[in-house]
């Protein structure tokens, strides 16, 4: 029998909001004769994180790294090969778990495609009290909270209210669609590229918006972008992903001022420079990010390190913590004295 | 000295049944040879449109056309039939966002820089190749005697964006417009490309103007920038006066809400509202209803283009001066 979602915190604030353990996902490519599986594209494959109460944590990576998986996969938009999810101490969608139901009121996403996330044919305040009413939200309470969120996201619910989604430009619709995320009162949520659709001028907006509203409503966020620059900006702690791997974990401070795997550091310094007397002189790494369909065996970063060597070729990696910095990781071996990688730091 | 491209009082208006858009409201620019001119706007500023109209991009039917668009002698708004399709290619060319869009899916990479060659410089087939397979080394496509052979679908997106620069630039186009050609690659991939257009650029001693949206990226290429908002070029200067001594009010809002550096917590300086419908022309300046410094002035007619240093110019009654606030 599956318990309800407490409302209020449960654990303290030592435990973590969501633990990821041990999560894959494989997507099979089916062809051929018999429909038979030629092969598999290892979007997720064994990643470990905490969400820790009341932090953003930024996930970045490039396509094909896995980040948008590992989205849905904290939604349970998609099911995991394997692996758990465990909710304030609860694990999610087991017997004597939380339901997906529950878990899905405290564990709400906001998407990129600010249009193709709302229903055409409901105005937005029926959008944003859609939510409230499935949970048993009395239809005036709902619509009641729906203009109070309008309100909120800047939207004034008069002007607003009964409009449909195509009457509203980008930047209002990302609100609407931050609105509806919150209607349930959710304690995390994941905001998977929901500003990377829109202009400048309006994504600064919503960053605003976004840590307003985290004060406010002391939520906890997984914000996951391609943009380095407003992941640095919004996150208190970055995990780095490549080929469905973490490679990278740790303060924002510590990943962006002190990098120990090379692809964080390749990726950092392929950031444009702001600066027209300093442009970059020499791309950081050459080629593409590969196919993560059928991903090279050891470290997956090794057909792209400048610093490979035999032992990245055939072990892949563990996540090893740093010898100071506290809760900084990285999956590389040249960051494990024990790896026989030759550049391997030596134990401090 | 004489420009290579020289853009007067540009108008573009395109008519639906049910409304007009008045895209590009009077743009002049000029760019010299072996320049590099970085167009700066959100969407639907017009940038892109000002760069289609150069190659004369624009569905005809729907799109009206005022000013004067001269590019290496060719009075291009004039330009019909055979001497249009002459122009397109040899004397300008254009990269875009989606490589998949600029290649036929059903021929290969090889055949298709070939053609190009062979129509505009009357090269017979063995001598396109030849130029296709030197275009594909040039842009380093790796194994490119291989890749002549593939079909656009079999590259990755790094390599299309690759093969995409080598077909605009096998017949030695005098000037390459570019849309947008690295918006769609992933980071590590960008600056390969962005670096890759640069080196080109200084060989050939093209003319190049680079549309894009992210401040970052035209410091990385431009000499020069210009900003556009709601159809014109509201700052024009130096990459380095631009972004060091900003002086209207819309590019400096710009940089303010550009996140970067260690701005961590600090709360953005956003540009309030949203950019305005284009179904009028503005009277005045277009960006006073987002403006802090505006007053009545500015809404009722448009503001004086003024010199704020040497070959930089806003088109602003109230310019700001002194350097930009946010930095990182």
């Amino acid at each position: 029998m599956s318990v309800p979602a407490p409302d209020a915190d449960l654990g303290g604030p030592a435990q973590p909001l969501l633990a990821v353990r041990g999560l894959f996902r494989h997507f099979p490519i089916r062809g051929g004769l018999f429909n038979r599986t030629t092969a598999t594209v290892q979007a997720v494959d064994g990643i470990d994180f905490d969400v820790v109460k009341g932090e953003t944590l930024g996930i970045v990576g490039e396509s094909g790294c896995g980040k948008s998986t590992t989205a849905r996969l904290l939604v349970r938009l998609l099911d995991p090969d394997r692996g758990e999810l465990v909710y304030d101490g609860l694990p999610v969608g087991t017997q004597d778990g939380l339901s997906l139901r529950e878990m899905r009121r405290h564990v709400q996403m906001v998407f990129q495609d600010s249009f193709a996330s709302l229903n055409p044919r409901l105005t937005v305040a029926d959008s944003i009290a859609f939510g409230p009413r499935v949970h048993g939200v009395p239809a005036a309470e709902a619509t009641a909270r729906a203009r109070d969120l309008l309100a909120r996201v800047g939207l004034a619910p008069d002007a607003f209210g009964r409009r449909y989604p195509h009457e509203l430009s980008g930047g209002q619709r990302q609100r609407v669609n931050i609105a509806r995320a919150l209607a349930l009162r959710p304690r995390l949520v994941i905001l998977d590229e929901a500003v990377s659709a829109l202009d400048k001028s309006v994504e600064a907006q919503v960053l605003n918006l976004l840590q307003d509203l985290k004060a406010e409503f002391g939520l906890t966020y997984v914000f996951i972008s391609h943009d380095l620059n407003v992941v640095r900006y919004i996150s208190d702690r970055v995990l780095v992903m490549y080929l469905g791997r973490i490679v990278e974990i740790g303060p924002v401070d510590a990943i962006y001022g002190a990098p120990r795997h090379p692809y964080t550091r390749a990726l950092l310094s392929a950031m444009p420079s702001m600066d027209p007397d300093r442009r970059t002189l020499e791309a950081p790494i050459a080629g593409d990010p590969p196919n993560p369909i059928n991903p090279p065996p050891g470290c997956r970063f090794h057909t792209r390190c400048p610093f490979a060597a035999d032992v990245c070729r055939t072990r892949m990696p563990e996540l090893v913590a740093a010898p100071v910095a506290h809760g900084h990781l990285a999956a590389c071996h040249m960051a494990d004295p024990a790896s026989g990688h030759p550049q391997a730091e030596t134990a401090a | 000295m004489s420009a290579l491209v020289r853009v007067e009082d540009l108008h573009v208006r395109f008519r639906t049944a049910e409304r007009t858009v008045h895209a590009v409201n009077g743009v002049d620019l000029s760019l010299g040879q072996g320049e590099v001119l970085g167009l700066l706007g959100e969407s639907g500023s017009g940038k892109s449109v000002t760069l289609r109209s150069l190659l004369r991009l624009l569905p005809e039917r729907r799109t009206q056309t005022k000013g004067r668009i001269e590019v290496a002698g060719h009075d291009v708004l004039a330009l019909e039939g055979a001497a249009l399709r002459a122009y397109r290619g040899k004397v300008v060319s254009m990269i875009f966002q989606e490589p998949m869009l600029a290649f036929d899916p059903v021929f290969t990479i090889g055949d298709q820089i070939a053609e190009a060659v062979m129509r505009h410089e009357r090269a017979d087939r063995a001598a396109g190749r030849a130029r296709a397979l030197e275009m594909l080394e040039r842009v380093r496509i790796p194994s490119a005697r291989r890749r002549l052979d593939a079909y656009p679908h079999e590259m990755s997106g790094g390599m299309r964006q690759r093969a995409m620069i080598a077909l605009a630039l096998a017949c030695r186009p005098r000037v390459l417009l570019a849309d947008e050609p690295t918006t769609a690659l992933d980071a590590t991939v960008q600056i390969q490309i962005l670096l890759l257009l640069r080196e080109l650029q200084k060989e050939f001693g093209m003319g190049v103007i680079f549309v894009t949206h992210d401040i970052g990226v035209a410091l990385e290429v431009s000499d020069r920038l210009a900003v556009m908002y709601a159809g014109r070029i509201v700052e024009r200067g130096s990459a380095r006066d631009l972004i060091r001594a900003t002086a209207h009010p819309y590019p400096r809002g710009l940089l303010a809400s550009t996140v970067h550096g260690a701005m961590r917590g600090r709360r953005l300086d956003a540009i309030p509202g949203a950019p305005p419908d284009l179904s009028q022309v503005p009277e005045g300046c277009a960006f006073a209803p987002r403006c802090r410094l505006a007053e009545p002035a500015c809404v009722a007619a448009r503001p004086p283009v003024v010199e704020i240093g040497e070959a930089h110019v806003a088109e602003c009654r109230r310019p700001v001066t002194g350097s930009v606030p946010a930095e990182g």
